[in-house]
């Protein structure tokens, strides 16, 4: 494995080359179905972390270092990052000009429905995120949308809007041939080798989840889609395709892009992996 | 974090611009109270920092209890809570000895405040984190090496 | 410029625990503007004090190392329901800022 603090890409690229058959746990060819690759998913990690309760992988890296759970657990108490949260609650609670405000969009006024996205929209034959929502909300009330991957507004407004849905388990569904195809279609790009680096995301967060990386632990699969936007040093807003971003320009590629069709069907993949976990919005990460 | 349990305790108040005095307000207890130990603050090494704190002679003492990061997450926000259960405490000072400027701040307890801050901190490097506790007269001092790294990914 | 101070105030038999978070960002004069490239100037709070029905129960000094959007957490012995809880703090380029609580029943 690579010494801690070796980064070299060549070291890079022969650990993960090495990993040739990454497919054989969760292989595309086998079609069992999207549960089946949730429990085989499951099981590697109840293997790889033994006796780490499930809902604990919304704690991502952390589950590996009871140091940094206790940092997480201190700031969260008390997060600094207050204010942006108070920024996006001015933007979810301010009404429309025809005076209907984002929660009449939502059941519930938006308590616990981020725990049904994405989901799969027939009429649109897309993956719909709750950010896509939000902006459905603003155009069926004659406002125009919000631009994706900006911090304001749609970012402070989403990590406030998603909080409403603290505690609520993952619940994405599959329910048609067609949403079966985006499922897929993010689970070859999970697994799929990519940039000068050539590697996959799998290659990584499944294989070397726990391990250290570039003075980092890598975090587990399971859980990741369960705890965004995250605020990093506390004050960074980063989304979930923020970090999608982020991650496959440091595997030397070009990334796909806020709410391309890429991200939003790797989010409908993922976020079906964490059904089950209780989500978590807006909180503090390195 | 959950703003619903602490509702009851939890009053968020806008803070008054210097502007604010001018509508009327008390006249603030800083104006009276206010120092700021500029030589301290700017010094640029650990040895200064605690000479110019007048910090004298400092012994050390496991009566001090600091809870720190073996590892930070981040040195930008580092959660730093110092107990100091030697009598007749009334001053808690934090040094980070490898920050730029080492002095990070001074606490003053006085009218029944217990002597124990907890706070975030800024660490630049890998250093020892210092806590001088100053009990009648007397200075003390713990340390604890925290650890800071700059990794490349972190989710 | 109005900054808020949050504060939460727990009262445990005649101790009350005070946590404050306060929004400031305690820049330390070593950061770059993302859009515009220049330093930020240092602005940073450099006495911060809390008071317990007009009387200081903390007063600091701090230096910019203390972090962004400070918090602190301290403990006052005598304390009791409907006492006042004050915080007050100024900063390095003469900005004030100032909220308060009363100390809540106790559950």
């Amino acid at each position: 494995m690579n010494p801690q603090g070796a980064s070299r890409p060549r070291a890079l690229r022969a650990a993960i080359g090495a990993l040739l058959c990454v497919c054989a746990l969760v292989s595309p060819a086998a079609q069992d179905g999207p549960e089946a690759d949730r429990e085989r998913m499951v099981n590697f990690f109840n293997e790889r972390f033994p006796g780490v309760p499930l809902q604990d992988y919304i704690y991502g890296a952390m589950i590996v270092s009871a140091d940094a759970r206790a940092q997480y657990e201190q700031i969260m108490e008390f997060p600094p990052f207050l204010g942006d949260l108070d920024a996006g609650r001015r933007i979810w609670e301010k009404p429309f000009r025809n005076g209907r405000t984002f929660a009449s969009c939502f059941p519930d006024n938006g308590r616990n429905v981020v725990g049904n996205y994405p989901h799969y929209d027939a009429a649109l034959d897309k993956i719909v995120t709750f950010e896509m929502a939000l902006n459905r909300c603003l155009e069926d009330n004659g406002e125009p949308p919000m631009r994706y991957g900006e911090r304001e507004p749609l970012g402070v407004l989403s990590a406030y809007a998603r909080t409403l849905s603290d505690g609520m388990p993952m619940n994405v569904k599959i329910q048609s041939e067609k949403a079966l195809v985006k499922y897929e279609a993010g689970k070859d790009i999970y697994f799929r080798r990519m940039g000068q680096l050539n590697a996959a995301c799998a290659g990584c967060h499944m294989h070397l989840a726990g391990r250290t990386m570039r003075m980092e632990v890598i975090s587990p699969t399971i859980g990741h889609a369960t705890h965004w936007p995250i605020f990093r040093a506390g004050e960074e807003l980063m989304t979930f395709q923020g970090r999608f971003n982020r991650c496959m320009e440091q595997m030397r590629a070009a990334p796909f892009g806020y709410n391309s069709e890429a991200w939003n069907n790797l989010e409908y993949f993922l976020s079906y992996l964490s059904n089950g976990l209780p989500l978590k919005a807006s909180v503090f990460r390195k | 974090m959950n703003t619903h349990a602490d509702r009851r305790f939890f009053l968020r108040t806008w803070a008054a611009g210097a502007a604010a005095a001018a509508l009327g307000w008390l006249q603030p207890v800083l104006a009276l109270a206010a120092g700021w130990n500029k030589s301290a603050f700017q010094a640029g090494n650990i040895v200064g920092a605690i000479e110019f704190a007048g910090v004298a002679e400092a012994l050390p003492s496991e009566d001090i209890v600091i809870k720190a990061p073996e590892i930070a997450e981040n040195g930008a926000q580092v959660p730093v809570e110092i107990l100091s259960n030697i009598p007749g405490t009334d001053q808690i000072l934090i040094f980070s000895d490898k920050n730029v400027q080492p002095y990070v701040g001074l606490f003053e307890f006085k009218n029944g405040a217990e002597a124990f801050i907890s706070t975030r901190i800024k660490m630049g490097d890998t250093s020892m984190l210092r806590a001088v506790v100053r009990a009648n007269g007397k200075y003390y001092v713990r340390m604890r090496e925290v650890k800071v790294t700059i990794g490349g990914c972190g989710t | 410029m109005t900054r808020p101070i949050r504060m939460r105030v727990r009262l445990d038999g005649d101790l009350a625990e005070i946590r404050a978070l306060i929004d400031h960002p305690m820049e330390t004069g070593l950061r770059k503007d993302s859009k515009t490239g220049e330093l930020v100037p240092l602005h940073f709070i450099q006495n911060l004090t809390v008071s317990l029905n007009g009387k200081p129960v903390l007063e600091t000094q701090w230096g910019q190392a203390i972090a962004r959007n400070p918090y602190i957490q301290l403990r006052v012995r005598g304390a009791r329901v409907d006492d006042e809880v004050s915080i007050e703090w100024l900063d390095n380029q003469g900005e004030r800022g100032r909220a308060s609580a009363k100390v809540p029943p106790p559950g």
